[in-house]
């Protein structure tokens, strides 16, 4: 990854509708002692953590080392086996559904549904905490759901039908429907999954910009290392390192849990750890065709016999 | 960006100009919201009520329109509908005639509305809590685990009153759902279509039984008996038949509209549901054993009637879109009014035999039950 997001550093808030309701002390979450297992097999192993308040928390390791595991037990979505998360002082298994959902909106790994929702229906969905059961969506739930759909860039298509759109726009449209659920903490899972490279960047800028205590698993290191104030390092389900981006991206930690080489520099731009890897077995493809002038010679060709 | 401004700086960046000048028209559903849903609900009652008023003029004896309503507006005391108030004249009705009207085509044409209206309902709530566009009462073996559990009622002589016999059925409809739940999920999960295999075994299975039984006990009756457990009837209906049905229909739709607004939050699926906030397993067992009471009574009045819950509740969503806060009323209004239609032609059309209401949902409900499994891209 080489190129910067235009808006990269600038901490900007005030895009997201201020929070209705409760407590502004924000000391972000703290989680303590979690640990979950299925059948006997533990899964995630006493994990400790804290994701700071208005900052966004990385959370990387390998496939299958618990990153889902763990942010559905942030979320509740599966109970801990023990261990306590509290998420601005407040300890979340005390909360009831409705008052959680208040404070806390995940977008899901992989989210999909066959009902014939459009766009906006989705993203009013965010509003569902809110709401009692016989009230209908106001002006400003509406106002609310469209003010997010155009941060996320996705204004004129509020009327598309969910299947009609592609994977990354589903995923902005999840993104809507989670800023519209004002939460004071975003549970991400891969958000950037299905992502070109120019709306990976932009969508976690826009959620740099939202200034919410974010807690995000991400795969590519590169845009982690960009975007991330914290990183925290999960391998078979412990917590392997933390800590600012340069403190975490070391060559060292990089061979040790993802079994890769890996150059680490400074990015000349956001001077964020910037990482080159190389292939495991050291031996590299042989990719540099000789070129015969005037063989076979497409633009392609061309470009690549030049570099 | 089209839309008016409504964030203070415009949104990083837009790379979608190009490809939305040409938005496919059928990306854009036609929207109920220009009506408003108490319009649709409105008109729809209109309709309903219009239905039951023509289709108890239509039937075997001659009966005239005019002497139909006579009849009816008597019986209510309404002077609105008077034939004498319209001045087409009226000749009083025959007493046999007023008996047809008032006794048989009335409750048959009331049953037949609670009946479709129930199971197309529990289609619909069914549908969205298992993620299974094919859930049905029918299809899914409750109705025939409600059959069942009715006949071994009687025939234990723990009651043919309407109470035991609706308990029997709801206590069958139960047992057969959660078998279903059972053997259709797989590590936690329900697929669809290993629900619907399960539905078809426990439905096939519960049906067998119930045959053996009544043809053990076996009465003069039995082979009509079998055939209105089986494949259901609105031939017995009566004013009594139907008074339990229609109590719990009114209190489940109640239930169901109260709880519209969480069943919308399982478009994405049980996780995204509780991450906004709706108790799942609360939502989620209140709703299916009202599912299965309501089955249960429907059953009681009319044996086992397929297709129905499959049918209505993708046609409305065809016409409003998959919001449960029109689904619901919707599918309660026309379900009534397609069985209560199916009904009529069900008794007319070969008239003076009858065909069993089930023979015809079944014919229309199979080519529907195909269409849908193509076009859903069902998950197996
Ligand atoms: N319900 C479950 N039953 C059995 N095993 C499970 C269950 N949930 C998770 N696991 C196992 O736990 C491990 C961690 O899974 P998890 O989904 O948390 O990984 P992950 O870090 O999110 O991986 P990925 O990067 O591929 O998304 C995996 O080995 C997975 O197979
Ligand atoms: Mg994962």
């Amino acid at each position: 990854m080489t190129s910067t997001p235009h808006d990269a550093g600038s901490r900007d808030a005030g895009h997201t509708p201020a929070r209705a309701g409760h407590s502004p002390i924000r000391h972000g979450l703290d989680v303590h002692d979690v640990s979950w297992s299925v059948k006997g097999t533990v899964i995630v192993d006493g994990i400790e953590l804290t994701a700071p308040a208005t900052k966004i928390t990385g959370l990387l390791g390998p496939n299958g080392s618990g990153k889902t595991t763990l942010l559905r037990a942030v979320a509740r979505l599966a109970a801990p086996d023990r261990g306590v998360v509290h998420l601005d002082g407040v300890d979340l298994a005390r909360l009831r559904r409705r008052d959680l959902a208040q404070r806390l909106a995940v977008v899901e790994q992989h989210a999909g549904t066959d009902h014939d929702v459009t766009v906006l229906d989705v993203v009013l969905l965010g509003r569902t905490p809110y709401r009692s059961a016989l009230q209908g969506d106001s002006s400003d739930d509406r106002a609310l759901a469209r003010q997010a759909l155009a941060q996320v860039d996705m204004l004129d298509f509020a009327e598309r039908r969910w299947s009609t759109l592609s994977g990354g726009e589903k995923q902005r449209v999840h993104l809507a429907r989670a800023f519209t659920q004002q939460p004071a903490l975003l549970v991400l899972d891969e958000p950037t999954n299905h992502l070109d490279i120019a709306h990976a960047l932009s969508l976690m800028s826009l959620v740099r910009r939202s200034g919410l205590t974010t807690f995000a698993a991400l795969h590519d290191l590169n845009l982690a290392a960009t975007f991330c104030d914290h990183l925290v390092v999960l391998d078979r389900g412990r917590v392997r390192a933390s800590g600012t981006p340069h403190e975490v991206l070391t060559p060292q930690l990089l061979r040790d849990v993802y079994e890769v080489d890996a150059d680490v520099g400074v990015h000349p731009r956001t001077g964020r750890p910037l990482l080159t890897f190389h292939p495991p077995d050291e031996v590299l493809p042989d990719t540099a065709e000789p070129w015969i002038p005037g063989a076979s010679a497409t633009p392609e060709t061309v470009a690549r016999g030049r570099s | 960006m089209s839309g008016p401004p409504v964030t203070e700086s415009p949104p990083p960046r837009s790379t979608h100009q190009g490809e939305d000048g040409a938005v496919p028209q059928e990306s854009h559903r036609p929207s109920w919201r220009s009506i408003g849903a108490g319009g649709i609900v409105v008109l729809a009652t209109a309709l309903l009520v219009g239905s039951v008023l023509v289709a108890v003029t239509i039937g075997q004896a001659d009966i005239s329109i005019r002497e139909s309503w006579t009849v009816m507006s008597d019986r209510l005391g309404l002077a609105a509908l008077q034939v004498d108030a319209l001045g087409l004249g009226a000749r009083h009705p025959s007493q046999i005639h007023a008996e047809v009207i008032w006794e048989m085509r009335l409750p048959r044409a009331l049953n037949a509305v609670v009946v479709g209206a129930g199971l197309a309902i529990v289609g619909a709530i069914m549908q969205t809590l298992t993620r299974n566009p094919m859930a049905d009462p029918y299809l899914l073996g409750i109705s025939s685990g409600a059959s069942l559990g009715a006949v071994l009622v009687i025939v234990a002589g723990l009651g043919s009153g309407l109470v035991g016999v609706s308990a029997g059925a709801f206590a069958g409809a139960l047992a057969a759902f959660l078998l279903v739940l059972m053997i259709g999920q797989r590590s936690g999960t329900l697929t669809p279509v290993r629900m619907i295999l399960a539905g078809i075994a426990i439905g096939q299975f519960c049906g067998a039984v119930t045959s053996f039984v009544i043809l053990w006990v076996a009465d003069p009756h039995a082979t009509q008996d079998v055939q209105f457990w089986l494949s259901g009837s609105l031939a017995a209906s009566r004013w009594s038949s139907m008074r339990i049905a229609a109590v719990i229909l009114v209190v489940a739709l109640l239930l169901f509209l109260w709880h519209a607004r969480s069943l919308n939050a399982f478009t994405f699926g049980e996780d995204a549901a509780a991450s906004l906030g709706v108790d799942v397993n609360r939502v989620r067992w209140v709703l299916l054993v009202t599912c299965a009471l309501l089955t249960g009574v429907l059953v009681a009045v009319s044996g086992a009637i397929g297709f129905v819950g499959l049918l209505l509740p993708h046609a409305v969503r065809f016409l409003v879109g998959p919001d449960h806060r029109i689904v619901l009323p919707l599918s309660t209004l026309l379900g009534g009014m397609f069985l209560l239609w199916v009904d009529t032609v069900a008794r007319t059309v070969f008239d003076p035999r009858e065909l069993p209401v089930g023979v015809v949902t079944a014919m229309l409900g199979v080519p529907a039950f195909i269409w849908i499994l193509r076009k859903r891209q069902v998950r197996a």
